[in-house]
């Protein structure tokens, strides 16, 4: 990475410029009409720390379900036995499944890494004063808000076989649509067309503000890993997320106004629908990771003391992910009946993608070789993160194999290949970026000791989880079921306890979160040395309310 | 201790690069308590896939994760600040770089060649001795012989005490079975009446949806009598759990023995239609099944119709 020094200390910003510059606006106005990218950013980790409660809540719901054979917490007179209506019955748990999906999706990974992390410090490492259209970033904001209550709406109201919509995250037509008339569907439609519009329009904003704001010597192959990384992620959601609009739009046209797009009985296919939610769906979920990758890129790189192994292979190893995220879609559609030759297209496409990700590995680790490792927290979520994911990888290469996905496709191995790569790989690398941003963002310490109790609660958590869930999914058990036969208990069990571990985790967690609150250790502008090396660190913690009204001049590092 | 042996074993296989390959004490045809590898299989397809899997997949898969673990491990153990207070500056090593690109090319190479084999057996179906017609609903399974003149009839699932008192697991039972040749080829037509279903048996290694609008096909032969069970694997609306699929393969006089219980006797030449009648009475599926079935069920129903004039 090139970015090293900047010729200017801007951590005295708010001082050097002239009176009123540092002044923040008063409250209402601060918060609720936000053009501030730092603002914005805290926002959003703030709303995917509330969502991410709401989607973990309902995962807990479910773990619970699962501990034991027969029907415990969703009964048919509702959430046990009480609460009547809500999430009641075989219903309520689908309804459960299919929000958390979502929820875990576009309101907690996707608003803390990107609206989160991207809004905070893409303008920093770039040395820009803001992102490129402040409004609409705005904008991007609230109509995630509004999104999220459509969501939440849509568990309350009447879905056909019950309150709320329990087809799965996928929304696989007929279910969506003949098998779900209420309507809950058209409610969890409009969300995700108002999260789609706000993912558009921030990945727009991205798109000018990393192009066009760059601070002078900043050029793209000196930007630090995680802005490329943002960079690739919002290309992908703008090219990604129209196709998904415009299938959930035929959704919604085929539930209210008479097409037959998907109604197999008027000449349309189901099967269309999958294809059109696939395009977007496997971009997706490398919209999800690949924020992270940077992430950790920085991390691996500050806390190692050295400077990224290979930055250039790293970069286009992104750009080739993400490319190649568009060409492998119909994995996910093994079993729907496709054409052998279309599978073993397929099949090679998708194992392609190893390549690039094993690049990824094994430069995180030769950027750790030959360093001086300093094991703080965000470090040790870094490389938990590498190698969990490492292990959430290697089984996707398992499941690549459509001949063996005949046997493992909808099972549990398929929920724990991809709860390595997410909930242990994009969630590690969201705390990763947590900690590591903690004084920058906040102005405050955390605790240390809190912290690493954090991670080995979740490390050990979320393996006990999803490990066994590939036994189970080997067995044969298939997803989305609320209950299972007596053979697969002692597994499931198992990961019920798992998430118990999880739980108490994420309660350090919180308790870490209100100990920074309530000692306000003063932070330090760079708390990490020599080893932070990008613009952020060159401001104080946290920044002034406006920053780079000189921007700073970027020259190559030596390396 | 059966559990402790059972992790005892899962690690050891885990680490020798074998996790799954059949222990002799797991059930056939149905999901084993405490198990951590796939199910044994009953046809030579999923003998060919446990094999993938076990030999090729596993072993490449855990020498890799543990290849990651030991760099990793290293790297904590000789880069941590104490034992290396000074950090290196290079960042650059083109050789290594090409070879963490040429070589899990090569390792995926050899992959794809035993993946390719596999995926290519299972579309190549011999010619087929049975051809049965399975069709999701919600939320049971209705199958039909075509070929024996059975009309559709129902498989639900057992309530928990009718399996208990049957014998059976529970969510996997069903109250008739699909009953199948042992050693035949038997093609399996597999159709959606309402929403997507999944027609899944792990001991067959079968997993194919059932889409409204669309007949897929697939096929097993299995090697040995018994009951093989599976379940819908496409969530399918409130009742995805319990439509369990329960196949009973018998030898081909059991199998002959079934079918003439079933099906309508064979009509004399110059019978008159009525004698078709009494496959109602032991079949009573057909009719029960909800009126709103989609498009492909249609076409079926009205040849049935037809036959059943020709009678």
């Amino acid at each position: 990475m090139a970015t090293a020094a900047s010729d200017i200390d801007h951590s005295h910003d708010d001082h050097d410029d002239g009176h009123g510059y540092a002044h923040t606006p008063p409250f209402w106005i601060r918060w609720l009409f936000s053009t501030n990218h730092k603002d914005i950013g805290t926002l959003y980790i703030l709303f995917a720390i509330f969502a991410g409660i709401i989607g973990g809540a309902l995962s807990g719901l479910m773990r619970w379900e699962l501990a034991e054979p027969g029907i415990q917490v969703f009964q048919d007179s509702g959430l046990f036995g009480h609460f009547k209506g809500f999430l009641a019955g075989h219903q309520g748990y689908n309804v459960a499944a299919t929000a958390h999906g979502l929820i875990m999706i576009f309101f907690m990974v996707m608003p803390a890494m990107i609206g989160g992390f991207g809004n905070w410090f893409v303008p920093l490492m770039i040395g820009a004063p803001d992102m490129a259209f402040p409004r609409m970033n705005n904008i991007s904001f609230w109509l995630l808000v509004a999104s999220f209550v459509l969501l939440c709406t849509s568990m309350f109201v009447d879905g056909g076989p019950g309150p709320g919509f329990g087809g799965g995250w996928t929304l696989y037509p007929p279910l969506s649509t003949t098998g779900h008339t209420g309507p809950a569907m058209d409610f969890a439609i409009l969300s995700i067309h108002l999260a789609g519009a706000s993912s558009i329009l921030g990945a727009i904003n991205f798109i000018t503000t990393i192009f066009n704001m760059r601070a002078p010597g900043m050029t793209l192959h000196r930007m630090p890993l995680f802005v490329w990384s943002i960079l690739v992620t919002v290309f992908l959601l703008l090219l990604s997320l129209p196709v998904l609009a415009g299938g959930i739009t035929m959704l919604l046209t085929d539930r209210n106004f008479g097409t037959h797009f998907f109604d197999p009985q008027n000449g349309g296919d189901p099967l269309m629908f999958q294809h059109l939610f696939w395009f977007f769906g496997h971009p997706e979920v490398y919209i999800l990771i690949l924020p992270g990758f940077g992430i950790i890129s920085q991390v691996v790189s500050t806390f190692s003391k050295k400077p990224v192994f290979g930055y250039l292979a790293m970069a286009y190893a992104m750009v080739a992910i993400g490319f190649l995220g568009f060409i492998v879609w119909a994995h996910h559609m093994y079993a729907v009946g496709m054409n052998v030759n279309l599978q073993a297209y397929f099949v090679a496409a998708t194992m392609i993608i190893a390549v690039p990700t094993g690049i990824k590995v094994f430069s995180w680790i030769a950027t750790m070789w030959g360093g001086s490792i300093d094991f703080k927290t965000p470090m040790l979520f870094a490389v938990g993160f590498i190698f969990l994911f490492t292990i959430g990888g290697l089984t996707g290469v398992v499941l690549a194999n459509a001949g063996i996905d005949y046997s493992l496709h909808d099972t549990y191995y398929v929920i724990a290949h991809f709860h390595y790569v997410l909930s242990m790989g994009a969630v590690f690398s969201i705390f990763a970026g947590f900690y590591y941003w903690f004084e920058k963002m906040w102005g405050v310490k955390y605790n240390e000791f809190l912290g690493s109790l954090h991670f080995w609660l979740m490390f050990i958590g979320v393996n006990t989880i999803f490990f066994p869930q590939h036994f189970l999914g080997l067995q044969g058990m298939p997803r989305r079921t609320i209950d299972y036969p007596r053979a697969f208990a002692y597994w499931n069990h198992i990961s019920s306890i798992g998430f118990a571990i999880t739980l108490v985790g994420m309660a350090v967690w919180f308790t870490l979160l209100i100990e920074a609150a309530v000692r306000h250790r003063k932070a330090e502008a760079n708390p990490w040395g020599e080893g932070a090396t990008t613009l952020e660190w060159t401001l104080s913690s946290p920044p002034p309310f406006h920053q780079f009204s000189e921007l700073p001049h970027i020259h190559a590092d030596v390396h | 201790m059966r559990r402790l042996e059972s992790v005892a074993f899962g690690l050891f296989a885990l680490f020798m690069g074998a996790a799954g390959s059949a222990r002799a004490d797991d059930l056939l045809g149905q999901p084993t308590p405490g198990a951590m590898d796939l199910q044994p299989g009953a046809s030579a397809l999923k003998h060919q896939a446990i094999f993938f899997h076990n030999w090729i997949l596993m072993p490449i898969i855990t020498a890799i994760a543990i290849f990651v673990l030991a760099l990793l491990i290293i790297c904590i153990v000789r880069f941590n600040k104490k034992a290396n207070p000074v950090p290196a500056r290079w960042s650059h090593n083109t050789y290594i770089e090409i070879l963490w690109t040429a070589l899990p090319v090569l390792i995926l190479t050899f992959i794809a060649i035993f993946s390719f084999k596999l995926l290519f057996a299972y579309h190549d179906m011999p010619p087929p001795d049975l051809t049965v017609k399975a069709t999701g609903y919600q939320w049971y399974w209705g199958y039909e012989y075509p070929d024996q003149k059975i009309p559709e009839f129902d498989s639900n699932v057992l309530t928990e005490d009718a399996a208990k008192a049957a014998g059976e697991p529970y969510l996997l039972a069903a109250d008739n079975a699909l009953v199948v040749p042992v050693n035949k080829t038997v093609r399996v037509l597999v159709t959606g009446a309402d929403v997507i279903h999944d027609f899944g048996v792990p001991a067959f290694g079968l997993k194919i949806d059932a889409v409204p609008g669309r007949v897929n096909e697939t096929w097993f032969k299995a090697e040995k009598t018994g009951i093989y069970y599976g379940q819908c694997d496409q969530l399918c609306g409130v009742n995805h759990a319990f439509m369990p699929i329960m196949i009973k393969v018998v030898s081909q006089p059991d199998f002959d023995a079934w079918v003439a219980t079933k099906a309508p006797p064979p009509a004399p030449a110059s019978s008159s239609p009525a004698s078709g009648a009494p496959a109602a009475s032991s079949a009573p599926a057909a009719s029960s099944a909800p009126a709103a079935s989609s498009a492909p069920a249609q076409p079926q129903k009205v040849a049935q119709a037809a036959t059943a004039a020709l009678r």
